[in-house]
């Protein structure tokens, strides 16, 4: 049903720049995998090495254990989502469904029914006669996941398709996606920006910038133990300190910041001595009248309260005026402390961590 | 080219491109190119043809120099031309503004369905009809005479009078709707933002209307311009013995006097003004030539 | 009367004058057809006679040039449709450069005189050893024609989303399949559009045909030394057969123009 894809370092360039930089990872059969990153980080690029629009550089694309240079979009096992979905505004839902079918000569009647058996399989009943242009945002894209299902593909590739949905939609496809993915067992190989997004569906996230792949692994990892500073920045918010490694022991490193000694997990990449920056989530801090001699402290004044619903945000300022952020959940009965307050931010060593910068490709390994 | 094989594949990419190059080169190009190759040898009798005189020569276009009569056909054809083509600029300027800005649109989908029948009518029967209308015992001189503005008929074909008549009815549709569809292009919140400023009805045009309708304008003038230079059919049926245009003495060389090579070389003078009046148009005007084909 | 409805009835008077002006020409040819006198003419009116047309039905010359006349307009369709269309997908798909160069070249035809077109494609072709002839006129015509219909097919590109095509690609189509199932039904309406152009094109010129016809007469050339040799109203009889035809030609392709044009914009509108 479905199949393993594995890049072998692969590279892509286009003219002296290059958009994919000697990427490799192995992305498992009936995985829900997503490569996450900015725009222009290359992962369109690696999509579009996947299905076939174009062969990389260097590197080899292998699916199913098959070297797939030199194979056409058209004999790939694949099937791709286009990030406008690009359904034929000329065919009917049903013909646009089994399109796929269609050039493989497979004969109307049963194309028919193929085409039910799959719109009753995303949850659309009554439209194969419907127009492209009668069905809603969410319905399209349920026709176009239903269009790429028809030719059995080993490796599904979705290109952002969530992305001009709005915000309501966009969350109930992300579990409709997932349940598809799970029913049918193909690959998913879903390509975002929206950090939201890739947490939420994914088995495996693959965190990309500048063409480099920064690091792979569970969304609770990516989210609780980034490889490096892209990664904490771009997956969550953070509030950063900038100092020097003095010491290490037991993993857990003294770090030396203008703003006093904090103590923190040292990441991949940094050594003592080195200058580097300190990365704690602000779900992670919390504020107290004293400071606490077994975690971090850090003299702060309340200066914004911004309420979300679920959660507030305590924006707060320490003495060289640096703004700090401090989530909490909402509870009436233990408000958030008033504005102008004075009070210490604490952090516990274990949930910060000092991290290298992003990987360029240029230097390392 | 690549882009091309990566959409359709190199079979039919071939295909394509074989048919673009067969109408490119076998009747645009090439056929030109010996058009200019014809105009500079001579038209000579077949045993003479490879022999001493068979050579590249000036002769042809000395022809054409050494004629004062061809020469003032020449530039009365250019003159006569550009008359057409800014009486039909200021006449359908307003009219391309109103349909575009000031009618309805409804109404003018109306105006238009009409005008589809003189557009779609032949250039032939068109100047035919103003052959009628302007003979001496035609319509027009037996209205004038009726009403008493005139006391007996006039001949209204005689010089280049009539052929403008027939010239500006001809092709005024081909700078009609160029203009049309540029001012139609304009956002009508800039005429608003315009007089909202405080601009008058004239300088709004100046300032804002015109600039924005200059592709459209350059295109009417260049196609006016080379129909009407071109024209074969205005002048034959409404031009007499004293106001002959630059096609009729092509005809003369290609069909009486069988000189193919004099032929060529008129031709090929011909294609050069219709070139150099694009490009003055292109220059003058500051626009592309996408703007102006389209 | 303020100044507003003065300006109001300036412009409906100057659009019903240019209305005016545009048809009554247009109704005295016509008319004159009708007209029982021996020179063609509305004034003095004698009185309706249908000789002309009966003259007409009897002239053995214009049935052929009709014939030909047809014949010249189906090949030069034939011929310039698919051409104008291949080369308006081969400009939409290379690099900016050479598409500004080709563009030049493919619209140059326009901009030509047809006595220049046809002279050259007389020479040209006559130094194969082709004499002119009515295929020579086909060949000068698609010339230009090709051009129009390229434009018409390019404008139609402009609204058709590439990503289509490789979604039909990546769904197992063949390159020939794409074309059929996506490209050509997005492109269908200007391609019609373009073939009815082109037969209209065809069917009115005169000056390319002109030089190139030799012996044939096409209907344009055959009214052409009809108002030089002698003029009857049988030529405005025919004038008034032609107008009709048009009228009617022009009013069915008005008709699907603008169908097909409501449908394109209802397919945007959900687009969006």
């Amino acid at each position: 049903m479905s199949e393993d894809v594995h890049l072998s370092q692969i590279s892509m360039d286009f003219g002296s720049f290059r958009a994919v930089n000697n990427v490799e990872v192995t992305i498992k059969p009936g995985e829900f995998f997503s490569f996450l990153g900015p725009s222009g980080c290359g992962k369109t690029t690696i999509l579009r090495l996947i299905s076939g629009f174009m062969d990389p550089t260097e590197g080899a694309i292998k699916i199913g254990g098959k070297d797939m240079r030199g194979i056409r979009p058209n004999a790939r096992p694949t099937a791709l989502i286009f990030q406008n979905l690009a359904l034929f505004p000329l065919m009917p839902i049903w013909e646009n469904i089994t399109f796929g079918l269609e050039v493989r000569g497979v004969p109307k009647a049963i194309r028919r029914a193929k085409a039910e058996e799959l719109l009753q399989l995303v949850d659309l009943h009554d439209s194969a006669d419907k127009r492209v242009s009668q069905l809603s945002g969410g319905q399209k894209q349920r026709v176009a996941i239903a269009r790429a299902l028809a030719v059995e593909p080993k490796v599904m590739l979705l290109d952002e398709p969530l992305s001009a949905l709005d915000l309501k939609l966009r969350q109930h496809m992300r579990a409709e996606l997932r349940a598809i993915q799970k029913r049918t067992g193909v690959t998913f190989i879903y390509i975002t920006h929206d950090q939201g997004e890739a947490l939420a569906m994914s088995d495996r996230v693959g965190v990309m910038s500048q063409g480099v792949l920064q690091q792979v692994a569970t969304p609770q990892e990516i989210y609780n133990n980034p490889t490096n500073g892209f990664v904490a920045s771009f997956v969550g918010e953070n509030n950063v300190f900038t100092g020097r490694v003095k010491s290490v022991s037991d993993g857990i490193a003294v770090f030396d910041t203008p703003k006093g000694n904090f103590s923190a997990k040292l990441g991949q990449n940094v050594s003592v001595g080195d200058t580097s920056k300190l990365y704690v989530r602000p779900e992670f801090c919390t504020l107290h009248r004293e400071a606490d001699a077994k975690a971090n402290s850090i003299a702060v004044e309340v200066s914004e309260i911004a309420f979300e619903g679920n959660f507030v945000n305590v924006f707060v300022k320490d003495h060289s005026g640096d703004t700090h952020m401090v989530q909490v959940q909402n509870d009436p009965a233990v408000p958030p402390p008033a504005l102008q307050t004075s009070c210490q931010m604490v952090f516990n060593p274990a949930s910060c961590m000092i991290l290298a910068e992003a990987n360029t490709g240029h230097s390392g390994h | 080219m690549q882009e091309l094989i990566r959409r359709y594949g190199i079979s039919l990419s071939v295909i394509m491109a074989a048919m673009t190059a067969f109408w490119l080169l076998a009747l645009v190009v090439i056929p030109n190119l010996v058009l200019f190759k014809f105009s500079f040898r001579l038209y000579l009798p077949v045993d003479q043809l490879g022999g001493p005189n068979d050579v590249y020569t000036l002769k042809n276009y000395i022809t054409f120099f050494d004629s004062p009569i061809h020469i003032n056909v020449f530039f009365a054809t250019i003159m006569y031309s550009s008359i057409v083509t800014i009486i039909c600029l200021i006449v359908t300027y307003p009219i391309a503004y109103m349909l575009a800005k000031v009618l309805k649109p409804t109404d003018t989908a109306t105006f238009f369905l009409v005008l589809l029948i003189p557009l779609w009518v032949s250039e032939i029967l068109r100047s035919f009809a103003w052959f009628i209308i302007l003979s001496a015992q035609g319509p027009l001189n037996a209205f004038l005479v009726g009403i008493g503005l005139i006391e007996k008929p006039i001949r209204w074909i005689t010089g280049f009078q009539a052929v403008v008549v027939g010239l500006v009815y001809a092709y005024i549709l081909f700078m009609l709707l160029p203009i049309y569809n540029a001012i139609q292009a304009l956002d009508t919140n800039q005429i608003e933002a315009s007089q909202d400023l405080g601009a008058s009805t004239w300088r709004t045009h100046w300032r804002v209307v015109i600039p924005h309708s200059k592709p459209g304008i350059a295109s009417g003038c260049v196609m006016v311009f080379m129909l009407c230079a071109g024209s074969v059919v205005v002048p034959s049926t409404l031009a007499s013995t004293n106001s002959r245009w630059f096609t009729e003495i092509i005809q003369q060389w290609m069909f009486e006097g069988l000189d193919w090579n004099v032929g060529s070389a008129y031709a090929f003078l011909l294609l050069v003004l219709c070139i150099v009046f694009v490009s003055l148009v292109m220059r003058v005007l500051n626009v592309r030539l996408v703007d102006i084909a389209k | 009367m303020n100044s507003q409805t003065f300006a109001k009835i300036t412009v409906r008077v100057y659009l019903g004058l240019f209305i005016v002006y545009m048809l009554l020409p247009l109704a005295i040819m016509g008319g004159a057809g009708l007209n029982n006198t021996r020179f063609p003419s509305v004034y003095p009116w004698v009185g309706i006679t249908d000789r002309w047309f009966i003259d007409l039905w009897n002239d053995q010359r214009m049935w052929g040039s009709i014939r030909n006349t047809t014949w010249v307009a189906l090949a030069v369709v034939m011929i310039s449709v698919p051409i104008g269309t291949a080369a308006a997908i081969l400009l939409n798909s290379v690099k900016p450069k050479l598409r500004s160069v080709l563009y030049g070249f493919m619209v140059a035809p326009i901009l030509t005189p047809g006595a220049v077109i046809g002279i050259s494609t007389l020479l040209f072709w006559n130094s194969f050893g082709v004499s002119a002839g009515l295929y020579l006129s086909v060949l000068g015509q698609v010339s230009f024609v090709a051009a129009y219909v390229m434009l018409m097919v390019l404008a139609r590109l402009q609204s058709f989303d590439p990503a289509l095509e490789e979604a039909a690609l990546d769904l197992g189509a063949t390159h020939g399949q794409v074309i059929r199932r996506i490209l050509v039904p997005h492109l269908y309406p200007a391609i019609i559009a373009g073939a009815v152009i082109a037969f209209f094109q065809s069917v009115e010129n005169f000056n390319v045909t002109l030089f190139t016809r030799g012996n044939s007469d096409t209907l344009t050339v055959y009214v052409g030394s009809k108002i030089r040799s002698g003029i009857t109203p049988t030529i405005n009889a025919l004038a008034l057969l032609l107008i009709i035809v048009t009228v009617i030609c022009a009013v069915i392709y008005e008709v699907l123009r603008r169908r097909a044009e409501k449908r394109a914009a209802a397919l945007v509108a959900a687009e969006d």
